[in-house]
């Protein structure tokens, strides 16, 4: 031990036993001993070896001259989730197709159906829906509450089931459309304000009554052809009701100069390209039952 | 050993370049502490995604790889580069091969690497490879880089004045060997142009997913796990001040880990379109790899058998048998989840994550913390650390910080599993997949505190690095020093 004994160790440091010997090297003063392999350690290795081996024989592995060895079970994944899909379909199959047969009506007058409905509606709602409704079609700003009683277009069975067919806006041929002009161009400053002062006075909002009179004169000629006399809306023009506390794009001032002035034109998708019948159907259902079905 | 005591020269004879080790030491420090501050900022965003600020630089999808970039190459990579110029100068009793200049060039040309890497993730520029995200340019650069690594690496090795090569050094070169063959061929791309930064890869389709995991597992198989080991293998007999416990089990750990490894890559691809049996071979490449992988625990955890007694005075020792604990653990895991059934439930969750961390924040982290530490004093010639319980809060701090992060992971990452497969009883999957994100939100809070604790732990090692440098000692320290609790190394070696 020359220069770095403090960094050796050696057996007379410790009172302990004679230590067994090192294989003899030492690099800056780092020794090793040569202890055998643990024998639970190499056992365990022999095991995962034995492990692998046997898994061979089950499942495909090496690749071999005509491809690779296929293993006796014959596993393979593109079949194996096939089946499962078949499965999952078998399962629930006889309720799809008492579904795809049974007209809206007759689904919601079975009980075990229009369970079923609302169930895959429920899923399918969460998938496809939830991002611009709001999980539980609660709606956001743009966006239609589809819980409550108001509806744009309708909340019967069959206009449900027609809105989510086609779409609004959607650019399908049958898709619902209407469209709110922009009256920044058609009409005088102070008359889109007097009839923002007007549409607040509709759902009883406080306004300045000084207006009401020009506003509705205003109203009376550019809006309620479409959205009423009484501005309580008209469906088949998708027209919404002004004259509640629901709005769609806000009901403060501002945000009624804002539509009023420059539109928006909600665009909601048609679904008949894109899931198959049933779950349409399903989903009419569910929509339906979250509150507001008439 | 007479002999070789014989042969032993003094080691002032020889010019060791600590130089560079001393800047390799504050660049691991320093991209340390980035990492884990990125890692906090992008688990806050992922928790709180409002904190994905407007301008596109800073949101999640481009501070995602300067984290694990940071964390891997900037912080590991360093700890690696410096702790190996140290462990082979002083175990090959030879200095730096081509000199104090050509060391210079990989340090400056490493950390020029670094910020082409990390310059190109803020502004969008991806080649879209986990880990390997830097485009042509950069992996050209870094081809050089290596291959300057590899040189002085090997030259030095060449010119030792020992006769046998230590098994640090075994670890150390095949995990630089093994990197530039990984680097090069994942990396094989055509560039769009020379003046531009796009390249597409030479590969495509499932070749190309499958060339990508081979590289993504085989850098934790040989950066994140050998070149660790190799860290390993110098400190802990070092600082325990006892002999390695087995020469053989270190040779067929590392044979069998180097030759098993390389195969585990398509574990990364199960139930795609990669075929049956090669998703069978790199699973099975996997379980077998446990036993080669705990060598390296057993080797670290037994060398201590006979100085148990030191973990309770010295906390770098600590921080050094803990790493090697949780490595124990990760590699535990690892081939339990690359087991086909537990993988189906276990892949694009967050489990993987947590299985991550446990192995970068409790492996890697913590043994590079327990080399810096060990090392600092020694490169700047003191005593020892300026506080040795300040060392013992970091250890204490980051490990509550490891704890919440890997459990809160492991329960995200099932719970999510399992909400992907519920059915109900109709048949129906039970949960969107929105319902699963805002179920996981609790968490991702916890995460992002666990990370808090990591993030402050390093700070913690920034200050008391720092006032080692400047030659301070605290009351307690020298205390210690005093009562010989902790083997204190000769400042003037
Ligand atoms: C891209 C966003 C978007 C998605 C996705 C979407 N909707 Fe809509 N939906 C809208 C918008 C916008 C409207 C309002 C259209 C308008 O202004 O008339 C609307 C309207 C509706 C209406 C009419 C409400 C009324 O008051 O008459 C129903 C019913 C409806 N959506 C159901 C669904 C269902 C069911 C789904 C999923 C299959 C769905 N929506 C998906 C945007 C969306
Ligand atoms: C051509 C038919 C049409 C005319 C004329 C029209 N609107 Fe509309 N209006 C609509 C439609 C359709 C919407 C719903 C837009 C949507 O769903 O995106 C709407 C929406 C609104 C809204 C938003 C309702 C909410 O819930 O947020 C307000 C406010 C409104 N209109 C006010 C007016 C006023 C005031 C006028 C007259 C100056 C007017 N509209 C004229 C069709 C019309």
């Amino acid at each position: 031990m020359v220069e770095s004994s403090r960094e050796m160790p050696t057996s007379s440091d410790r009172n302990s036993a004679p230590e067994p010997a090192t294989t003899g090297h030492s690099w800056d003063g780092i020794e090793e001993y040569n202890k055998p392999l643990p024998k639970w350690w190499l056992y365990v290795l022999y095991a995962t070896i034995v492990w692998s081996i046997g898994y061979y024989v089950f499942y495909p592995s090496w690749p071999w001259a005509n491809g690779y060895l296929r293993g006796v079970l014959g596993y393979n994944q593109r079949v194996e989730l096939e089946q499962t899909m078949v499965a999952a379909r078998e399962a629930q199959g006889a309720l799809l197709a008492s579904i795809d047969a049974a007209e809206l009506p007759e689904i919601q007058a079975d009980p075990d159906l229009r369970t079923f409905a609302v169930a895959g509606g429920k899923t399918a709602f969460a998938d496809n829906c939830a991002p611009c409704h709001g999980p539980g079609g609660g709606g956001q700003v743009g966006y239609p509450s589809l819980a409550d009683d108001d509806w744009i277009w309708g909340g019967s069975l069959e206009e449900i089931h027609q809105t989510l067919l086609y779409g609004v806006r959607f650019g399908h041929d049958e898709s619902r459309i209407s469209e709110m002009p922009a009256f920044g161009a058609m009409l005088e400053r102070a008359e889109i304000n007097a009839v923002a002062e007007y549409v607040l006075s509709l759902s009883g909002q406080d306004h300045d009554a000084a207006m009401v009179e020009e506003g509705s004169a205003v109203f009376a000629d550019n809006c309620a052809a479409c959205h009423g006399e009484k501005g309580d809306g008209i469906r088949e023009l998708g027209a919404p009701s002004l004259a509640d506390s629901i709005w769609l794009y806000g009901g403060d001032k501002n945000s009624i100069v804002r539509q009023v002035t420059q539109p928006r034109h909600g665009v909601m998708p048609a679904w008949i390209d894109r899931l198959d019948p049933v779950t349409i159907k399903m989903l009419t259902v569910y929509v339906h039952s979250l509150g507001g079905g008439e | 050993m007479a002999e070789a005591i014989g042969r032993r020269e003094t080691a002032a004879a020889v010019a060791y370049n600590e130089e560079v080790v001393r800047w390799f030491m504050l660049a691991t420090v320093f991209w340390g502490v980035v990492a884990f501050l990125m890692g906090v900022v992008i688990a806050l965003q992922l928790a709180y995604p409002w904190l994905n600020p407007g301008p596109e630089y800073f949101n999640f999808g481009r501070l995602r790889p300067v984290h694990t970039s940071a964390a891997i190459f900037a912080f590991g990579g360093n700890a690696l580069l410096g702790t190996s110029l140290f462990v082979v100068q002083r175990t090959c009793r030879a200095s730096l091969f081509g000199g104090p200049g050509l060391a210079a060039f990989l340090f400056w040309g490493y950390q020029f690497f670094i910020l082409l890497a990390a310059s190109g993730y803020v502004l969008g520029i991806t080649q879209s490879r986990e880990y390997a995200e830097p485009e042509w340019y950069a992996d050209l650069w870094l081809t050089i880089i290596w291959v300057t690594y590899l040189v002085i690496y090997l030259g030095t090795i060449i010119r030792r004045r020992e006769p046998h090569i230590y098994v640090a050094n075994w670890f150390y070169l095949a995990f630089i060997v093994t990197i530039a063959m990984l680097h090069i061929v994942n990396n094989l791309a055509v560039p769009v142009s020379i003046f531009g930064t796009k390249s597409y890869s030479a590969f495509s389709g499932v070749q190309d997913a499958l060339t990508q995991w081979w590289y993504g597992h085989n850098a934790v198989g040989f950066f994140l796990t050998a070149g660790f080991l190799g860290i390993m293998y110098y400190f802990i007999p070092k600082r325990a001040d006892r002999p390695v416990y087995s020469y053989r089990l270190s040779i067929v750990h590392f044979w069998s880990l180097i030759f098993l490894y390389i195969w585990a890559g398509p574990h990364h691809l199960h139930y795609t379109a990669l075929p049956e049996w090669t998703q069978t071979l790199g699973m099975t490449f996997s379980v077998m790899l446990w036993m080669p992988s705990w060598g390296g625990m057993i080797n670290g955890l037994m060398t201590l058998s006979g100085a148990w007694d030191k973990l309770r005075t010295d906390p770098v020792l600590r921080f050094l048998v803990v790493s090697v604990g949780f490595y124990g653990m990760s590699t535990f895991e690892g081939p339990v989840m690359s087991i086909r059934a537990v993988n189906g439930l276990s892949h694009y969750t967050d489990w993987t994550i947590g299985h991550v961390h446990s192995g970068a924040l409790g492996w890697v982290a913590f043994i590079s913390f327990g080399a810096v530490y060990h090392l600092v004093p020694r490169l700047w010639n003191q005593r020892e650390l300026y506080s040795l319980k300040l060392v013992s809060y970091h250890f204490w701090i980051s490990t509550i910080g490891i704890v919440l992060y890997i459990t809160s992971m492991w329960i995200s990452g099932i719970m999510q599993g399992l909400m992907w497969r519920a059915y109900d009883h109709l048949g129906f999957l039970q949960y969107s997949f929105v319902e699963t994100v805002e179920a996981m939100h609790p968490f991702y809070v916890v995460r992002a505190l666990g990370g808090v604790l990591f993030l402050i732990g390093s700070l913690i090692m920034v200050y008391n690095v720092w006032r080692t440098i400047r030659g301070d000692v605290s009351v307690e320290t020298r205390e210690a020093l005093r009562q010989g609790a902790v083997a204190a190394p000769a400042p003037a070696e």
